[in-house]
């Protein structure tokens, strides 16, 4: 049995924060990654870039092809089917056996899926992966419409990219409005108008009941019917309601799981010398204080690092992160960053300035002087700063009147903040 | 010891020429007037000078020891340049997702959707010796020294 003094499950973002955070303190200890995904380190995020035919796949490659080699990893392009936490070992699919003193389980997130009739038809597709991306880019060429489930994040990225195909695109979105788990409906609305603006058809409020085949094929997608009982033919089906941890490795071992494997704010797992981080892990959430998964590319590249310092020795405590996203889509710049719809909306108070005539809105919603929640469309260049607030829980209420004005800034904020911020830049 | 821009409030009179140099400096004719009149796109300023009467103060990328920006890139166009200490932006491969945006404590990260839609931000000059805005001060407010990390 080979042995390694760190060992890596999952070759994404995670453990490349890992490699690299390990890498700065520890430049020679033995470090194996264990990944059966074909092509590591690229960018999962910009699989859309790379379906629509703006980026090629070296364009979304998150490091070099010589990342690898350089930080010094043993890479088996193989899959992990056992952790054996007693004698400290990964059985892999070959049955190899490779043996850790510490362990980062990085093994990420699959999409959700739904139990309806014509799932498993030949057209219907995922969209996380570049594997995924590459099978309908084979297809692209035969594609004159499709229907995507599902009007969150992933929804709408793939919406774009296959409107900039060329393709007749219709959205189905069980709730009544787009990305309702970030924005309020002010925004949802601004999003939903630029959309539809870009010819792709929009249905909230209805569910997609069946997926029929065609008459010479029945294993073949054909079109989609809704519960409303209307039928909408086309070539393909992409389903996007969301994502869930990869835990199967880790049930039935000691290893607390709740919706995704509980961490602390060190990124260790309740077993000693394991560690986990990404879209598997229930990290801090310092908007609820409390842990929860938060399957976002920048807080599993940060908790990679958390975890790649903390495995090397180092201490070092995770900043937290919250829900947040910085969009694009359809050349309408938002972010959107912790409860921008607060449920008990009587504890708080909230800003908002929204210019009708054009797209900029700003919605700031503070609770008990903090900033909880933050939505910025088109005017977003300062989200940093409240984004700072935010994540350090910075009580605002001697400028709360200024946070929505258009010189909002650095510069508004107490001159002792502003000191300890610029002295921040120069530490670790 | 790594260089740094620091500023001094306290000497700064407002008149704004770091901006107006430091687009120059980031132009292509890299001459005042062409830059102000006759390029497209326009040129713009990588560092901000916040104006809120009777105080101003001009921030830029502080090139953070552990830049947020760095972490949240998406793409990889975002990195910290082991050798010189400098938060370094490829231009080429960013994507314009504005997450570096999201997470900038200076909010010093700046939309460039001229051409391609991608981020801009201060690099320290770095073709030149003194970054435009430290040369062109007339108070010395910005100066460009030896800071201990």
């Amino acid at each position: 049995m080979s042995k390694f003094k760190y060992v890596l499950i999952g070759g994404s973002a995670g453990a490349v924060g890992a490699v690299e955070a390990i890498r700065e303190i520890d430049s020679s200890g033995s470090l194996a990654l264990i990944s059966d995904e074909s092509l590591l380190a690229y960018s999962r995020p910009m699989i859309g870039e790379y379906l629509s035919g703006e980026v090629t796949i070296e364009g979304i490659m998150y490091r070099t092809g010589e990342f690898w080699n350089l930080s010094k990893v043993h890479l088996f392009c193989k899959r992990a089917i056992r952790i054996d936490l007693d004698d400290k070992f990964i059985m892999l699919d070959d049955e190899e056996k490779i043996g850790f003193e510490k362990l980062l389980i990085a093994t990420g997130s699959k999409p959700r899926t739904i139990e309806i009739d014509g799932i498993d038809k030949d057209g219907v597709f995922n969209f996380n992966t570049l594997t995924d991306a590459d099978a309908i880019r084979m297809k692209i060429g035969e594609i004159k419409k499709a229907i995507i489930i599902g009007g969150g994040l992933i929804g709408v990225c793939m919406a774009e990219a296959l409107a900039k195909r060329g393709i007749e695109v219709t959205l189905v979105e069980l709730r009544e409005n787009l990305l309702s788990l970030l924005l309020d409906s002010v925004a949802s609305n601004i999003i939903r108008t630029a959309v539809q603006k870009k010819g792709v058809n929009i249905i909230t409020d209805h569910s997609v009941q069946r997926i029929k085949g065609t008459e010479n094929n029945n294993n073949k997608v054909k079109g989609v019917v809704l519960d409303s009982g209307e039928e909408i033919l086309c070539d393909i089906v992409m389903v996007a309601i969301g994502v869930i941890p990869c835990i199967d490795l880790v049930r039935g071992t000691k290893i607390k799981i709740n919706r995704g494997i509980v961490v602390s704010r060190f990124m260790r797992t309740s077993v000693p010398d394991v560690y986990a981080c990404g879209d598997v892990a229930e990290a801090y959430d310092f908007v609820l204080d409390k842990s929860r998964v938060l399957p976002q590319w920048p807080i599993a590249y940060l908790g990679g690092k958390v975890a790649g310092y903390n495995m090397a020795g180092e201490t070092f405590k995770y900043p937290g992160g919250t829900v947040m996203s910085a969009l694009k889509y359809f050349d309408i710049p938002i972010i959107a960053i912790g409860q921008t719809n607060p449920k008990n909306s009587d504890e708080c108070q909230i800003l908002t300035s929204h210019d009708l005539s054009g797209t900029s809105y700003k919605k700031v919603v503070l609770k008990k002087g903090k900033i909880i929640g933050l939505i910025l469309v088109d005017d977003i260049e300062r989200a940093g700063l409240f984004f700072y607030l935010m994540s350090k829980g910075i009580n605002v209420d001697r400028f709360k009147e200024k946070l929505l004005s258009e010189d909002f800034g650095f510069i508004t904020l107490p001159k002792r903040l502003r000191r300890t911020m610029l002295a921040e830049s120069l530490t670790h | 010891m790594m260089k740094r821009i620091s500023f001094r409030e306290e000497l700064c009179m407002g008149c704004g020429l770091c901006e107006v140099y430091c687009l120059v400096q980031h132009s292509k004719s890299k001459d005042i007037t062409k830059a102000y009149k006759r390029e497209f796109p326009k040129p713009f300023s990588r560092l901000r000078l916040e104006v809120n009467p009777p105080m101003v103060f001009a921030i830029q990328c502080q090139h953070c020891e552990e830049p947020a920006c760095v972490a949240a890139c998406l793409s990889g166009a975002m990195q910290k340049d082991k050798e010189t200490g400098l938060v370094v932006h490829n231009a080429e491969k960013c994507v314009g997702c504005w997450t570096c945006i999201m997470v900038c404590p200076y909010g010093a990260i700046k939309r460039d959707i001229n051409k391609r839609r991608v981020v801009a931000k201060c690099d320290l000059c770095s073709e030149s010796m003194s970054p435009a805005c430290v040369t062109n001060c007339p108070n010395e407010a910005l100066t460009y020294k030896e800071v201990s990390l």
